[in-house]
C-alpha cells in the first residue's frame, strides 16, 4: 500500500474511531472528548507552523482568541447568527495572523519567539482594556437560545460532540493533504534547511506567510468554536497559558506528526483530569511528564511511534 | 552570448574588502575556474552571483537582465543552480525528498536521472544524513543537476574527498560541459587544467588574471603569486 494511500485510512480510522466513541462513551467523557477535540485542532494550527515549518510561536492564544471574540462579539452585539459569525471569527483571526506575519517574520529563532509573545500580550491587553464589550477576565456568556444552528441544538452534547468532530476531521484532512502536497513539503523543507531551500529557488518567505496564515486561521476556528460550542467567551484564552498549552500538546503528541496534536491533547487532559483528583498541582504532573517525554521519547508519542516502528506514518 | 556578466561587482565587510570591484563574464557553454588562494575572496564572489550574499556595489547580469536587485531565489528559479563549499542538504530526509525538492517536485524522472548520474539512485529511501561525507557532495552536487540549471556554480565541491573520488567529479562535470555553463571553483590546479576553458585568478578580491588555462598559467603574475607556490 502506497504511503499516502495508509496515512488516509489511518485518519479516516481515527475519524470514523472518535465518531463511534460518541455512542459509547459517558456523558461525562463524551464532553471531556468534545472539549479535546476543539483543543486539538487548535493544536494541529499550531502544529502546521511548529511541527511542520519549524517556527516556534508563543503567543498562538492571540490567534485562538481571535477566533473566539470575532465570533463571540458578532453574536453578541452585531446579532450575527452562529454560521457567519464563525466565519467572522476566521476571518479575524486571519486578519491577524497577516499582521503577525508580515511583522514577525523579519525576525527568526529566539527573536521571533519574542516578537509573537508580546504580540499575545498585547491582544490580551487590548481585550482588557475594551472591557466594556469584551467584559475582560470575567468574559460573557452566549446564551442557549443563539446557538442553534439550522434547526440543531449546539447545546445538545451529542449535537456539540458531533460538531466537533465535524471541526477536527475538517482540519485533520486538510492538513494532512497540505503536507503531502508540494507546498507542505517546501515547508517541512524550510523547517530542515532554510538557506538550501532558498537556493533551490523557493520563495522561503512566502511559504513562512502563507504557514502563518493557515496555521493562525486554524487557531481561530478552533477558538470560534470553543466559543460557540461552549457558550463562554473570556480572556483568559487569549493568556499566556493558552499560548503554552498547544506547544505542550504538540511536543508530548510528536511535532510535525499529523495525529500527534489529537493524541497529545487527550494525553495532557486526562493526565491533568486524573491528577488534579488528589492534587492542587497538577502543573507540577504535567511538567514531570514533559520532563520525562524530553528524556525518553523526545520526538513525541507519535513520533516515538515513527522512529520505532512505523516509519510511514504521516 | 554572454550568459553571466558583473560589473564592478564589490563586497565589504566592516572594514575589509573581500571581492573589490571585479569584471566578470561567462559565455554561455563554457567551464569556468575561479582560482586564488584561501580568502580570495571566490566564495563571497559567487555568493554575489547568486544572490545568497547582498553585494555592497555593483552589478549582476544574466542573460542580458540586470538582476542585481533580486532575491536569491529568483535568480535559481531564472536558471542558477548553486553547491555550497559547506555541504547542505536536508541530513533529515531521504534522498528521495532531497532531489525531488532539487527538481522542483515536478518531474519524478529527471530528478532519479539526476540520482543516477551520480550512482545513488539505488538507495531512495536512505536518509540523506546517513550519506558517507563523499556521497553528501555526490548528492548535492546531482541536486544541482537535477534542477537543469543553465548556470551552475560549484564551490570547491572536491574539497575533502580522496583522489579516487575526485577523478569520479571530474568525469561527471566533464559529463556535462557543453550542456551547461559551470562556474568552478577549485583548490586542485590538476583538475582545473583538465576542465576549464577558461580561468579567472582572485586574489585580495581582485582580478590578478584571466584567461584560457595555458595563458594565466604562463602569467608571471600568477606564477609568483600562486601557481608559483604550489610547484615548490
Ligand atoms: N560573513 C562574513 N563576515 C565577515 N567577513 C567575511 C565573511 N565571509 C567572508 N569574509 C571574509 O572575506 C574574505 C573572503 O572570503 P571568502 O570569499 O570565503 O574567500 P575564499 O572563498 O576565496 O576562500 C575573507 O577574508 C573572509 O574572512
Ligand atoms: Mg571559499
Amino acid at each position: 500500500m502506497s504511503p499516502s494511500a495508509r496515512s488516509f485510512l489511518l485518519h479516516l480510522g481515527v475519524i470514523a474511531g472518535l465518531f463511534v466513541l460518541c455512542f459509547t462513551l459517558s456523558d461525562y467523557h463524551q464532553g471531556n472528548l468534545a472539549r479535546i477535540m476543539v483543543l486539538a485542532t487548535y493544536a494541529i494550527g499550531y502544529n502546521v507552523l511548529f511541527g511542520y515549518t519549524g517556527l516556534l510561536s508563543l503567543g498562538h492564544a492571540m490567534f485562538f482568541a481571535a477566533g473566539m471574540y470575532g465570533l463571540g462579539l458578532a453574536m453578541q452585539y452585531g446579532g450575527m447568527s452562529p454560521v457567519p459569525a464563525f466565519a467572522v471569527g476566521i476571518l479575524t483571526a486571519a486578519v491577524l495572523s497577516v499582521v503577525v506575519g508580515v511583522l514577525a517574520l523579519r525576525t527568526i529563532g529566539v527573536a521571533f519567539m519574542i516578537v509573537t509573545l508580546m504580540f499575545a500580550q498585547s491582544v490580551f491587553l487590548i481585550i482588557l482594556y475594551f472591557g466594556t464589550w469584551t467584559r475582560g477576565d470575567e468574559g460573557f456568556v452566549i446564551p442557549q437560545a443563539a446557538r442553534q444552528v439550522l434547526g440543531m441544538d449546539l447545546t445538545d452534547p451529542l449535537i456539540r460532540y458531533l460538531a466537533a468532530l465535524l471541526l477536527f476531521s475538517s482540519a485533520l484532512l486538510i492538513t494532512a493533504r497540505m503536507m503531502q502536497v508540494r507546498f507542505g513539503r517546501v515547508l517541512i523543507a524550510v523547517r530542515e534547511n532554510e538557506e538550501r531551500t532558498q537556493m533551490l529557488g523557493y520563495d522561503v518567505f512566502r511559504h513562512k506567510f502563507l504557514a502563518v496564515l493557515i496555521s493562525g486561521s486554524i487557531s481561530g476556528a478552533a477558538g470560534a468554536a470553543y466559543g460557540l460550542l461552549f457558550g463562554y467567551v473570556g480572556a483568559t484564552f487569549a493568556s499566556v497559558q493558552y499560548s503554552i498549552f498547544p506547544l505542550l500538546w504538540v511536543l508530548l503528541g510528536g511535532a510535525g506528526t499529523t495525529i500527534g496534536p489529537l493524541v497529545g491533547a487527550v494525553f495532557m487532559f486526562y493526565l491533568i483530569d486524573y491528577s488534579s483528583g488528589f492534587t492542587n498541582a497538577y502543573m507540577l504532573i504535567a511538567g514531570l511528564a514533559l520532563v520525562l517525554l524530553v528524556l525518553f521519547a523526545r520526538a513525541g508519542i507519535m513520533g516515538e511511534v515513527r522512529r520505532r516502528w512505523a516509519p510511514w506514518l504521516p | 552570448m554572454m550568459l553571466l556578466e558583473t560589473k564592478l561587482l564589490t563586497k565589504i565587510y566592516g572594514g575589509l574588502t573581500a571581492v573589490e570591484a571585479v569584471d566578470f563574464s561567462l559565455r554561455q557553454g563554457l567551464v569556468h575556474a575561479l582560482i586564488g588562494p584561501n580568502g580570495a575572496g571566490k566564495s563571497t564572489f559567487v555568493g554575489m552571483v547568486s544572490g545568497r550574499t547582498p553585494a555592497t556595489s555593483g552589478e549582476v547580469w544574466f542573460d542580458g537582465q540586470n538582476i542585481s536587485a533580486w532575491p536569491a531565489h529568483k535568480r535559481m528559479r531564472l536558471g542558477m543552480a548553486y553547491t555550497f563549499q559547506i555541504t547542505a542538504i536536508y541530513a533529515r530526509l531521504s534522498l528521495f525528498e532531497n532531489i525531488a525538492l532539487a527538481q522542483g517536485m515536478r518531474d519524478q524522472d529527471a530528478a532519479l536521472d539526476a540520482l543516477g548520474r551520480v550512482g545513488l539512485d539505488e538507495r531512495l529511501d536512505q536518509l540523506a544524513g546517513d550519506l558517507s561525507y563523499g556521497h553528501q557532495r555526490l548528492l548535492e552536487f546531482a541536486m544541482g543537476v537535477a534542477q537543469s540549471p543553465r548556470l551552475l556554480i560549484l564551490d570547491e565541491p572536491t574539497q575533502g574527498l580522496s583522489e579516487s573520488e575526485i577523478a569520479g567529479f571530474n568525469t561527471l562535470i566533464r559529463s556535462l560541459a557543453g550542456e551547461t555553463t559551470i562556474l568552478l571553483i577549485e583548490h586542485n590546479m590538476d583538475v582545473v587544467m583538465s576542465l576549464a576553458d577558461e580561468v579567472t585568478v582572485l586574489q585580495q578580491g581582485r582580478v590578478l588574471s584571466s584567461g584560457t588555462p595555458e595563458t594565466v598559467s604562463a602569467d608571471p603574475l600568477v606564477q609568483d603569486a600562486y601557481l608559483g607556490r604550489e610547484t615548490c
